[in-house]
């Protein structure tokens, strides 16, 4: 069996420590965590989690049943066994004198990113979408030199109509 | 009115004692917590973080507790207890070192799903991550080791978390259930309301199977040339010996039980194999690798069992039941998983259940088991381990509730030691923790105070919780404590023979103290043995004593435990023997 990436959301009682009980489990069950985001759902009193994890299927239903033994685990859902939608942020500051701006300001509007920020000597570019858009935002970035670089890890959602 | 009923009415009027709404501290409100679940007996050890609950406790009886020598003997035998009585065992802790003593006997009970509830004291809220004096993340530290965990911030919480936790570690795939409870949560007050009703939105095992998968197990059987029944831990836990005896009985089909499965199923029936794996039986380890309809009923595959994956039950098509799903198919692929508790599973199936016409297969295990059943070469000069397993066997009629340590002595017990009963065999199977089997047994003997409990124990392991003596003798608490010693580490210098080479490292057991005397010190009878006949008389003396006795028998040093698999190799690749 091919390992294959996996976005998996995970529904958690808001407590102290829940996110530990979720990482920890990953670690010490050997599944690795490629990224994870945390903040509020829709109901009060739980935490969506995203994480994007790389396994065999084996692997993922090992996954799911662990998660599900936790007692502050509400639901697990495989989102990448469905049509979903997955977004990331990332944050840019690339080198960018005066002159070199335009050109770094063409690849901005060409991925309908956004400058957020001008320092004297950099730009700090925001840009949001699937995470192969992002990494050939900052292959582009690279030639000018990136400063520092801040990736929020992948959330996502079903597709309103897939179920 | 009869005795009986004189007691239930008391009981009742206890009861509306302790569920009296009132004003009181949470140091209160958690003793009259443990009480309204039943709690009779608790182990523990004070120290600064839980004084206001041990404060509480001052002039209370009614729950005993027990005041033991140190913070890994009090869980031990609140494990041994909820082993042998298959109740909520609870032990108290103070923070810091108290709590971290206590690492080991959670991790023991978390590995054996054994239904613990942990109380320890923390540092009050305010000190909470300033690495005050005796303060340890307890709930961090244990996150692993336990079904769930709570650091209790509120006073007004404690009902409900208590009560969460007794029905936590109880239901489902048992385990340990921790809660750290600041020192300032413990003494502040509120109005106590008493949590009757659970609602945890995360947490509904499933206890009764898919139906459709139960028929697909009763057609495999109808299909199958080669049944075997693997059954484990699970049926003792969830109380379903009988409804397996009628199962495997109806059927007819062969059955092997797993170290926690022993006394799941009487051992002298025809039917039975012994036990399976790395020290299994012959017979046992012949039937999974020729099987062709593997029905795990409440075990999880441990690498013991199953010893090299591939390879494993090579024939089988696998059925597993069992409470936890996450088990199924973890270690071995399953074509029939069955999520449910056993004892239900097991009574739906009985149902149905029809007899396996398998004359030529149940023959065939009846022959392995007649070629080569556990033996081992007596001796009239030397005393033989497994001859007084025998011996011990032999003259308490198999009644007793055994607990063992681990190593060499727990192997032979779980050989020679034929089990009939459920939650008579308290062992360490999982976490394979020395330093278990004597504390387990005061646990098991609070449980059972009119029943004979015998404490089987190595020369390593008991020097691990030897300092528990004192709690037999102050209580008087009749454990029979025995010590098998061979002045060794034998399981290790059984491996360091076969593996290594024969390259003894550090196993040498020279400077233990002398035993007997041991006992003396610490007011407890000690006997000691080194032939057969003072081996059968020190034993009925120890029988015939009222209260706690340790006897010591010394035994030939270079014993093995045999069939043996090595690590690595296939259950069938079996050493029977030195000469081999």
């Amino acid at each position: 069996m091919m390992p294959t990436k996996h976005t998996i959301a995970v529904l958690v009682n808001d407590q102290p420590g829940v996110l530990q009980r979720v990482s920890g489990l990953f670690g010490r069950r050997g599944f690795n965590i490629e990224s994870i985001t945390v903040g509020q759902s829709e109901e009060a009193g739980l935490s969506r989690m995203v994480i994007v994890t790389e396994g065999d299927s084996g692997t993922l239903e090992q996954i799911e049943k662990q998660l599900y033994k936790l007692i502050d685990v509400i639901k697990v859902i495989d989102l990448s066994s469905k049509p979903m939608v997955a977004r990331e942020l990332a944050l840019i500051k690339v080198k960018a004198e005066p002159n070199v701006r335009p050109e770094i300001m063409g690849v901005v509007e060409t991925f309908r990113a956004a400058v957020v920020d001008i320092g004297t000597h950099s730009m700090m570019v925001q840009v949001v979408g699937d995470t192969d858009k992002i990494d050939a935002m900052i292959e582009l970035m690279k030639p000018y030199g990136i400063k520092e670089l801040s990736r929020t890890g992948v959330t996502a959602m079903v597709r309103g109509n897939a179920n | 009115m009869n005795a009986q009923s004189a007691m239930m009415g008391s009981k009742e009027q206890l009861r509306e004692k302790w569920m009296k709404p009132e004003v009181i501290t949470g140091s209160e409100i958690l003793l009259r917590s443990l009480l309204l679940e039943g709690v009779e007996c608790v182990f523990g050890y004070p120290g600064g973080a839980v004084l206001y609950i041990y404060d509480a406790m001052h002039g209370f009886d009614d729950f005993k507790h027990v005041l033991t020598r140190h913070e890994q003997g009090a869980i031990h035998a609140a494990d041994g207890y909820a082993r042998a009585s298959g109740n909520v065992g609870v032990c108290i802790a103070t923070s810091g070192p108290g709590a971290t003593n206590l690492v080991t006997g959670i991790a023991t009970a978390y590995m054996d799903s054994v239904p613990l509830v942990v109380i320890t004291g923390n540092v009050a809220t305010n000190f909470i991550g300033t690495d005050a004096f005796q303060e340890a993340d307890i709930t961090g530290i244990t996150m692993p080791i336990t079904k769930h965990s709570y650091l209790v911030r509120d006073v007004e919480d404690l009902p409900r978390i208590i009560h969460e936790a007794f029905h936590i570690a109880s239901t489902g795939r048992k385990g340990p259930v921790l809660i750290d409870i600041p020192k300032d949560v413990s003494a502040n007050k509120t109005m106590f309301k008493p949590v009757t009703e659970v609602n945890i939105r995360g947490y509904n095992p499933t206890v009764n199977p898919n139906r459709l998968q139960t028929d697909k197990l009763l057609k495999a059987i109808e299909s199958a040339q080669r049944p075997l029944i693997l059954a484990g831990g699970g049926v003792v836990y969830s109380g379903g010996h009988e409804e397996l005896y009628q199962f495997a009985t109806t059927t007819g089909i062969p059955i092997t039980t797993t170290l926690l499965g022993l006394g799941g199923f009487p051992s002298g029936h025809d039917l039975w194999t012994g036990m399976p794996g790395m020290h299994g039986t012959f017979a046992s380890n012949k039937a999974l690798q020729n099987t062709d309809l593997l029905i795990n009923i409440g075990a999880r595959f441990d690498d013991r069992v199953t010893m090299k994956l591939q390879g494993f039950a090579p024939h089988a098509k696998v059925v597993h039941i069992d409470i936890d799903p996450a088990e199924i198919g973890k270690n071995v692929p399953t074509d029939i998983p069955i999520v449910g508790d056993v004892k239900t599973v097991l009574e739906i199936l009985n149902k149905d259940a029809k007899y396996a016409h398998i004359d030529a297969w149940r023959a065939q295990v009846m022959q392995w088991k007649e070629e080569q059943p556990l033996q081992y070469e007596d001796s009239e000069t030397e005393l033989k381990p497994q001859w007084v397993i025998e011996m011990l066997h032999r003259t308490t009629q198999g009644q007793a509730i055994v607990t063992t340590d681990v190593g060499q002595h727990q192997m032979w017990a779980a050989q020679f030691y034929k089990f009939n009963q459920p939650r008579s065999f308290v062992t360490s199977g999982g976490l394979g923790t020395m330093g278990f089997g004597f504390p387990s047994a005061i646990g098991a003997q609070m449980a059972h105070p009119d029943r004979l409990v015998i404490s089987i124990n190595g020369d390593g392991g008991m020097q691990m919780c030897a300092q528990e003596l004192a709690i037999c003798a102050i209580n008087n608490i009749p454990v029979k404590v025995v010590i098998i010693n061979n002045q060794v580490l034998g399981m290790v210098r059984q491996w360091q023979e076969i593996i290594y080479k024969g390259r003894y490292s550090h196993i040498d057991l020279e400077g233990s103290p002398d035993f007997p005397k041991l006992a003396e010190a610490y007011g407890v009878k000690g006997l000691r043995a080194t032939n057969k006949e003072e081996a059968e008389a020190a034993w009925q003396e120890a029988l015939n004593t009222p209260g706690p006795v340790v006897v010591e028998f010394v035994v030939r040093k270079g014993e093995n435990v045999y069939p043996m698999v090595q690590a690595g190799d296939t259950i069938d690749q079996m050493l029977l023997g030195d000469s081999e």
